[in-house]
């Protein structure tokens, strides 16, 4: 498991290849907060390479979003499989994020 | 009754770190049973995975040394995973929250219990040389 970070025009790009768990929920926390704390405003999370995600990741979602919408930003959602979208339905949490079904389009829709 | 067999019994330490293989394993003999596809790459890896840090964080208090014991029994009707830890146990119904409304949506947790609920059949909590959460999830 591990994130990948890069920038694609205005937008940080974050790849979560493998699980987002309780055991690497705060190396993905630090990694956006330091790109933030740079002055980062536009953030994309891709799910394309992502097993599964438990509660713990599901909460470190909803506390990056509050902070980066704090420091006036945004975080979007793209690429969830079939099972991460019942876990988002589930948790009504499709219903807190803008998630796209493709990476291109959610980097048209900032 | 329904035969049954241990599919594993381990004891691992009491880390967050050993969750992802104890799952792995989990979602690999689900696989060799043909358990769907669905159950065996959401509904098993996430409540397991919650059951886990439950027992490390709350019922172990994340305390170094200490143990916690996960077992997998399999009949033709269903999956049990029986995660043992050192705590006091908890009332699973008092416990859960909705993490679905207003209130409760934008909090960073809660959301653990009810997501094992929402993918197992059943989930309870009792007593029996530690505390035990047993989850149930039926074959159909």
């Amino acid at each position: 498991m591990s994130f990948s970070i890069k920038k694609q025009g205005e937008v940080v790009v974050v790849d979560v290849e493998g699980q987002l768990i309780v055991g690497n929920r705060q190396e993905l926390k630090q990694k956006v907060l330091d790109e933030l704390e740079k002055g980062e405003k536009k953030f994309l999370i891709d799910f394309s390479q992502t097993g599964y995600i438990d509660s713990s990741g599901l909460g470190v979602l909803v506390s990056l979003s509050k902070k980066i919408r704090e420091q006036g930003g945004e975080l979007r959602l793209a690429n969830l499989n079939d099972d991460l979208q019942t876990l988002f339905e589930l948790t009504k949490l499709d219903t807190l994020f803008q998630i796209s079904d493709t990476r291109e389009r959610a980097l048209e829709s900032f | 009754m329904a035969k049954s067999r241990v599919a594993f019994d381990l004891q691992i330490p009491s880390d967050v770190e050993y969750i992802e293989g104890v799952v792995e394993l989990a979602r690999q003999r689900c696989r060799e049973l043909k358990i769907s596809p669905a159950k065996c790459s959401l509904n098993i890896p996430v409540a397991l995975s919650e059951a886990l840090s439950n027992a490390i964080l709350r019922g172990n208090e994340a305390t170094g040394g200490k143990q916690v014991r996960v077992r997998a029994i399999i009949s033709d009707t269903d999956l049990v995973f029986e995660v043992v830890d050192d705590g006091p146990g908890f009332n699973v119904d008092e416990c859960t929250l909705d993490c679905t409304t207003e209130e409760n949506l934008t909090k960073e947790e809660g959301r653990g219990l009810f997501l094992m609920r929402q993918l197992m059949d059943r989930v309870e909590s009792f007593r029996d040389k530690g505390n035990v959460v047993r989850l149930t999830l039926y074959r159909e």
